[in-house]
């Protein structure tokens, strides 16, 4: 999965942002998977998709070396310094949040469990204020004990994104922050206890500007992993990080890799979340991509991290061969790949030729675009079928989803353009899965006369400088752009409001909802965001889903999945919704 | 050497007629410098077959539509039923090769293989001709101002032509086609991109050839057919161009040919880095680009790697024969 970009984040406003998001957990949540078979849980036995719905090899057997790659790096191992999936999935082998994902395989592994904290949080009537109590005992790596007060001093340290530009920023929008307040290392010594204190050597206390009912999985996040003040190195910190968790770094090289010992401090008494088994935890960063794909088939080594599914070049051999089929996992993302049509390009201002988009379009080729059927499945509407409270829309049928070239021609009449038109529809130039969507487009809308130009971008300005920039949309003619959007925990406020909410959207670019500028489902997203009720919540989310579905301003392409392989002679493999990917704390080695 | 047309008699006297000496002596009388250079190329089969294999391919690029129209499909047009859509590679061996798609088709799409490497060639020709048109001339310009007038005006050039040669032209190349916007002199979509590419890679490869033509017209300029024009009162223009110009046509054409193939390569690079002329429009650099992802598909790779290959190969020998033949001193 990738990471999710940065200028979304910064794209947060306050008060919009968070709302009553509540996560999880109550709903019935479809169990993502169609076409691939219920297999019976726990077993040692390989099959398809047998990490999916239980846990593949289970045991409790310690001891072992587990051996990891990363195609890329790190962005960073600072705990206030990341936001990649597979880094917080990973992280919490050396760092405690107060709250934690637990290693239960589909939904359950979605639903906040207290870790460094005793219980979850108590919020307050006005649900603004949020107090966690930590455990008994708990010890840093070198013996000393974990206060609240470096809870407290750890996201303070997270808020200074000058130091630290990569991390979520869900705590700096969220908290009542001090005005002016640049975090502990420019305005040294300021009282931040506005937002964040600890009232004793146990207590952390959360002040938030709007009520939120969903803090427990803010606060499951990296930046509330204690830091001790007094080992801070502020941006050299992630060169040691000094572990809360069960395992620590023995030596750490970065851009080559790190290896993790057991922390003698940390025992299964002060943590009943963690099984820890391998005695040692060996990864090598900046390997070639396909060669690490290879590896894991050989049983070279144990597990990809990134967790976004093997390449191009080893998928075709994984499909093929059952012997390596049966050891894969097809996980289902809670991301969509889209394409939004902009209403504001001529002749997308009316609703029918926007309409014609859905119907010309040729899902299959989508799919395909994203290296077939276990890269994903046809989308009908936003929201994943992973995210509690998933209805699904079809608004647009077609015969296996290859498009309706009749209708497609009879919406073009209705909206006076029954010889089709021009349009153009950009891409991020280093994405060639993307690049494939732009050409599947530009086949598709032929067939009922609308021709299409490809127009790449660099990925690094696609939003605040191109195709998320509304005056440069339509002075390029940009009708088209090829778009994605992944949810950073499963749930349906955290995922439309950054793609559906007009008020995101900025003259000066930024945004990656370019196109959904629809009055009434701001209205239903400030609704939602009060709804204390989870069931009438996620009813909200389903008709935002429909209207902006009605209104024909997004292209649903497909839910994103991803095809991992499990490692030889891993134990305890399973995939949960809070991950996405193998639970990196559950895993055992042989 | 000099050239067929209006040779001066003091150049004539550099004529190899040694070289002709062992031909029919009747023939030798009527015979130019540009035929007895053809002769010679014409014996050398090595420059032959290249000079045999740039003929076809231009012939092959000219009638691009036609060539596919008989022997292939349209190279956008998808054929998604040759594609097993789990895996998106062909379904048949060989990547689908067979007498309907003589090259195979390609990974998730099923295009034409064939189609999109005769296409290919368009643009590849296209941008290595016009590109290497562009630097010679520029090159021949200030390279002959440098050389005939030195002094200051041949330290400015020589110093303008060290600045070009010390440009990193790759990352340049790829910096100003990301910057430059869909729209811009008039043109747009596959044009503006073909006129970018033969800018950037004609105006920065001018010092290559502009070294050459002023070393040469250094020397030329001191030779005694020019010193005697001088004394009769020749003006510079008729020197320039009567005098001098014949003379580097021989280098200025090896050259060309040799800068050809290299551009050639360029091209196929800024293509393969994804800055050349945009998809879905078929380039060899593109389509190589697009394999590497894929290895385990070699012929898609294979194909545009030939065409590739084989062009810059018989850019090359024919270069390397016409050198022999034009310049025989230079033989080996």
């Amino acid at each position: 999965m990738r990471r999710k970009p940065v200028w979304a984040m910064t794209a947060v406003s306050a008060a919009l942002a968070m709302g009553l998001a509540a996560c999880g957990g109550t709903s019935s949540t479809p169990s993502g998977e169609s076409g691939s078979s219920g297999q019976p849980a726990a077993g040692a036995k390989n099959a398809f998709n047998a990490a999916l719905t239980g846990v593949f090899n289970p045991s409790t057997k310690k001891g072992g070396t587990l051996k990891l790659a990363n195609s890329g790096d790190w962005d960073s191992l600072d705990p206030a310094d990341t936001y990649y999936n597979y880094s917080w999935n990973f992280i919490r082998l050396y760092g405690r949040s107060l709250t934690f994902f637990p290693g239960k395989p589909g939904v359950e592994g979605a639903k906040p469990v207290p870790d460094l904290a005793a219980e979850l949080g108590k919020p307050s009537d006005d649900l603004k204020t949020w107090t966690y109590t930590l455990r008994d005992g708990l010890k840093y790596e070198d013996g000393s004990p974990i206060l609240a007060k470096d809870v407290a001093y750890a996201v303070a340290r997270a808020y200074d994104k000058v130091t630290f530009p990569n991390g979520p920023t869900y705590l700096n929008e969220m908290l009542d922050w001090p005005k002016d307040y640049q975090g502990p290392y420019k305005s040294k010594g300021a009282d931040y206890s506005s937002a964040v204190e600890a009232t004793d050597d146990k207590t952390v206390v959360f002040h938030l500007k709007e009520p939120y009912s969903g803090f427990d999985n803010i606060v499951q996040m990296s930046p509330t992993i204690p830091v001790p003040e007094a080992k801070d190195t502020g941006a050299k910190y992630k060169e040691h990080v000094v572990s809360s968790g069960p395992y620590m770094f023995e030596k750490n090289e970065i851009g080559k890799g790190f290896t993790l010992v057991r922390n003698p401090h940390w025992s299964e008494a002060i943590d009943p979340n963690r099984p820890a088994l391998p005695d040692r935890y060996e990864v090598s960063t900046n390997v070639n991509a396909d060669d690490m794909d290879n590896r894991i088939l050989s049983g070279d080594l144990h597990v990809a991290l990134e967790g976004s599914g093997v390449g191009t070049a080893a998928l075709s051999k994984v499909l093929t061969d059952p012997a390596l089929k049966e050891r894969a996992d097809n996980v289902t993302q809670q991301r969509l790949w889209y394409t939004s049509i902009n209403p504001t390009v001529k002749p997308f201002d009316k609703l029918d030729c926007r309409v014609a988009v859905q119907y010309a379009m040729d899902k299959t080729a989508y799919v395909a675009a994203y290296g077939g059927p276990t890269g994903g499945e046809i989308a009908t509407n936003l929201v994943p079928p992973t995210i509690p409270g998933f209805k699904k829309i079809d608004l647009y049928p077609s015969p296996e989803g290859k498009g309706d070239v009749a209708k497609a021609k009879e919406a073009l009449t209705k909206c006076g353009q029954p010889n089709g038109f021009a349009t153009s529809v950009s891409y991020r130039a280093e994405r060639p899965k993307e690049k494939a969507v732009a050409e599947a487009l530009k086949e598709s809308l032929a067939r009922v006369g609308i021709t299409v130009e490809i127009k790449p971008y660099a990925q690094k300005d696609y939003f605040s400088s191109f195709a998320g920039k509304p005056s440069f949309v339509v002075k390029e003619n940009l009708g088209l752009v090829v778009n994605g959007w992944g949810s950073d925990w499963p749930d349906g406020y955290g995922f439309l409001q950054q793609i559906t909410d007009s008020r995101v959207i900025r003259d000066g670019g930024g945004s990656s909802n370019t196109s959904v500028r629809i009055p009434e489902v701001d209205k239903l997203l400030d609704q939602a965001r009060l709804e204390q009720d989870v069931t009438k919540r996620e009813a909200l989310y389903a008709q935002i889903d429909e209207k902006v579905m009605q209104e024909s301003v997004i292209l649903p392409g497909i839910w994103a999945k991803a095809l991992l392989v499990r490692g030889q002679g891993l134990t305890n493999v399973l995939v949960s919704d809070g991950q996405q990917m193998y639970d990196y704390v559950a895993l055992g080695v042989q | 050497m000099t050239a067929p047309l209006d040779v001066p008699e003091s150049a004539r006297e550099s004529a190899p007629a040694a070289e002709a000496a062992g031909m029919d002596r009747k023939a030798i009388q009527g015979r130019s410098l540009g035929q007895i250079a053809w002769m010679r190329l014409k014996r050398d089969k090595v420059a032959m077959a290249g000079l045999g294999v740039i003929v076809f391919l231009i012939v092959v690029a000219v009638f691009a539509p036609l060539v596919v129209k008989w022997f292939g499909h349209p190279p956008l047009e998808f054929h998604r039923d040759m594609i097993d859509q789990e895996t998106q590679v062909p379904k048949d061996a060989w990547g689908g090769m067979s007498w309907e798609y003589l090259f195979g088709v390609d990974p998730l799409w099923g295009r034409d293989i064939f189609s999109r490497v005769v296409y290919g060639a368009r643009i590849s020709l296209l941008v290595a001709f016009l590109s290497t048109l562009l630097s010679v001339t520029i090159g021949t310009v200030l390279g002959i101002t440098a050389g005939f007038f030195g002094g200051w005006v041949d330290t400015v050039i020589s110093r303008a032509m060290d600045v070009f040669l010390a440009f990193p032209l790759l990352v340049f190349a790829i910096a100003l086609a990301g910057v430059v916007p869909n729209d811009a002199f008039g043109l747009s979509g596959d044009g503006l991109r073909v006129t970018l590419l033969i800018f950037i890679i004609g105006f920065f490869s001018w010092p290559y050839i502009g070294r050459i033509v002023r070393g040469q017209t250094l020397s030329l300029r001191e030779r005694e057919f020019v010193d005697a024009a001088r004394s009769l009162g020749a003006r510079r223009p008729y020197i320039i161009f009567r005098e001098i110009l014949p003379n580097l046509v021989a280098p200025i054409l090896i050259y060309s040919t040799l800068l050809i193939p290299s551009n050639i390569l360029f091209e196929a690079a800024l293509s393969f880095l994804g800055v050349g002329v945009r998809p879905p429009t078929p380039t060899w650099g593109g389509m190589l680009s697009d394999a590497a992802r894929i290895y385990t598909v070699p012929h898609y790779a294979i194909f545009p790697g030939l065409a590739i290959f084989l062009t810059v190969l018989a850019f090359n020998l024919f270069g390397d024969g016409l050198r022999d033949a034009l310049d025989p001193r230079g033989n080996r």
